[in-house]
């Protein structure tokens, strides 16, 4: 389940239909730039930048209900940046994820 | 400056986080619970619309580029106009060290994310409150204080007792004033009155001075204190200038409306001063005393004999260049003075 739907209606019903239109189209704005922030922080072996993004990744994903998503940025900020460094395509999985999040979320909003 | 009371509009708040999402998840809530919002990416942008615009809170992040929350908590206590905003902060970042460090720094609380919004509701709310209440103190001593001694407060504290200044005091009273009570109607003694102390008022805090008593048709204004003045002497006479300018142009107004005209005393002398706040806890007053005050009062009185309108003792006229325009008057025994005392006559 790419989206949990209880979560995302709770978000409508308490922020309103069209703000959370609004939010998702920030989201699908600002995603890019998080795995951006993660690649580059792998790649200038910066790890604040890259827990940071993953960080923020994850805060977004759970807003949405995105669970799926918000698990694998949770496990990229909590093991940090030399397991990513450790692991071929260690964002792979979060991006592949991501791409389904967002179709699912074009899909509903 | 806040004209209305916080309570009777809605309060403006700036969210700060460098999360788009979580920015506008913020924002919005906070426009649901009836306030006003703006939003910053970050702590430069914050700190830029802090002191360009009145907000009455910020929700701070911790974490983002170009300068983080710690920054803009440390830069808001070194700014005496913002460093009474409330902040809260709202933060992921885990460790007590953190929390302490931003309460230390002036925050009014730490939030941690993701936020409880029933939390954050009671925060807001206690925290608005605070700062209604605040404000409203500010606005008291603003009204009842000179804006150097509301500055004065804020800046060192309210303690009674005073220290030595080097000041010059001024006294003033209007000539003939108790007659012109008695020969018209209260209304217009009043108003006579209004329109002369706006006029003095504006003299001397354009120089610089403070007025810190106002007796009837008298006043006492101090130069260099509570807040120095690199000239104090010079400052006070350029400002009894002033007052005799003003005197005069308002006197033109009354003669072409058929009023009597008004004529003004001034005394001032400069030294050390006692100044500081007196009274008791309670109830207390901003002042100075000490021989020059007392110098200053008397040579005020002495226009009456003298027949001019300015009079200043040795220690002003030394603090004036050699061109001022004094006249010498000689050695003269004051009332309450044990020995005689230089006087100088401003020419005006």
């Amino acid at each position: 389940m790419t989206i949990d739907r209880d979560t995302f209606k709770a978000l409508q019903d308490t922020a309103g239909a069209d703000f959370v239109v609004e939010l998702v189209d920030a989201f699908l704005e600002e995603a890019p730039i998080m795995f951006e922030s993660m690649r580059s922080g792998l790649a200038e072996r910066d790890p604040d930048k890259f827990r940071r993004a993953a960080h923020s990744l994850k805060s977004n994903a759970n807003t949405f209900g995105a669970t799926g998503l918000a698990a694998l940025a949770k496990e990229l900020e909590l093991s940090g940046l030399q397991a990513a460094l450790d692991r071929p395509d260690a964002l792979g999985p979060a991006r592949a994820e991501y791409e389904r999040v967002a179709a699912a979320l074009k899909e509903i909003r | 400056m806040t004209t209305q009371p916080a309570s009777r509009r809605p309060a403006r708040l700036l969210v700060v986080d460098d999360n788009k999402v979580n920015r506008l998840l913020m924002a919005r809530g906070l426009q649901q619970q009836g306030h006003n919002t703006a939003t910053a990416e970050n702590g430069r942008v914050a700190l830029e619309m802090l002191r360009q615009e009145e907000f009455d809170m910020v929700l701070l992040d911790m974490e983002m580029p170009e300068m983080d929350g710690f920054q803009v908590l440390e830069q808001l206590v070194k700014d005496t106009k913002l460093r009474d905003l409330p902040v809260i902060v709202t933060s992921s970042l885990e460790g007590i060290e953190n929390v302490v460090r931003c309460i230390e720094l002036g925050a009014e609380d730490f939030l941690t994310k993701p936020v409880n919004p029933v939390l954050l509701k009671a925060r807001i709310g206690a925290s608005l409150e605070k700062k209604r209440l605040r404000d409203m103190q500010k606005e008291l001593v603003r009204r009842f204080a000179t804006s150097e001694v509301a500055q004065d407060l804020a800046q060192s504290g309210f303690a009674l007792g005073g220290h030595h200044i080097r000041a010059s005091v001024m006294f003033s009273d209007i000539r003939g004033f108790t007659q012109m009570v008695e020969s018209q109607p209260p209304d217009e003694t009043i108003d006579l009155l209004n329109t002369y102390y706006t006029l003095m008022f504006d003299a001397i805090s354009g120089c610089g001075g403070v007025v810190n008593q106002m007796v009837g048709d008298g006043l006492m204004a101090i130069f260099g204190a509570p807040l120095p003045l690199p000239d104090p002497a010079g400052s006070a006479v350029a400002a009894a200038r002033e007052m005799i300018e003003m005197v005069e142009l308002f006197n033109a107004e009354r003669t072409s409306l058929g009023k009597s005209t008004i004529r003004i005393g001034i005394g001032i002398a400069t030294g050390e001063v006692v100044a500081g706040y007196t009274g008791t806890n309670e109830r207390a007053t901003y002042t100075c005393v000490g021989d020059t005050v007392n110098l200053a009062a008397r040579l005020e009185s002495h226009t009456k004999e003298a027949l001019r309108p300015v009079l200043l003792d040795g220690a002003t006229r030394e603090g004036l260049p050699a061109d001022a325009g004094v006249d010498p008057l000689g050695e003269v025994q004051l009332k309450g003075k044990a020995g005689p005392v230089r006087v100088f006559a401003l020419k005006v």
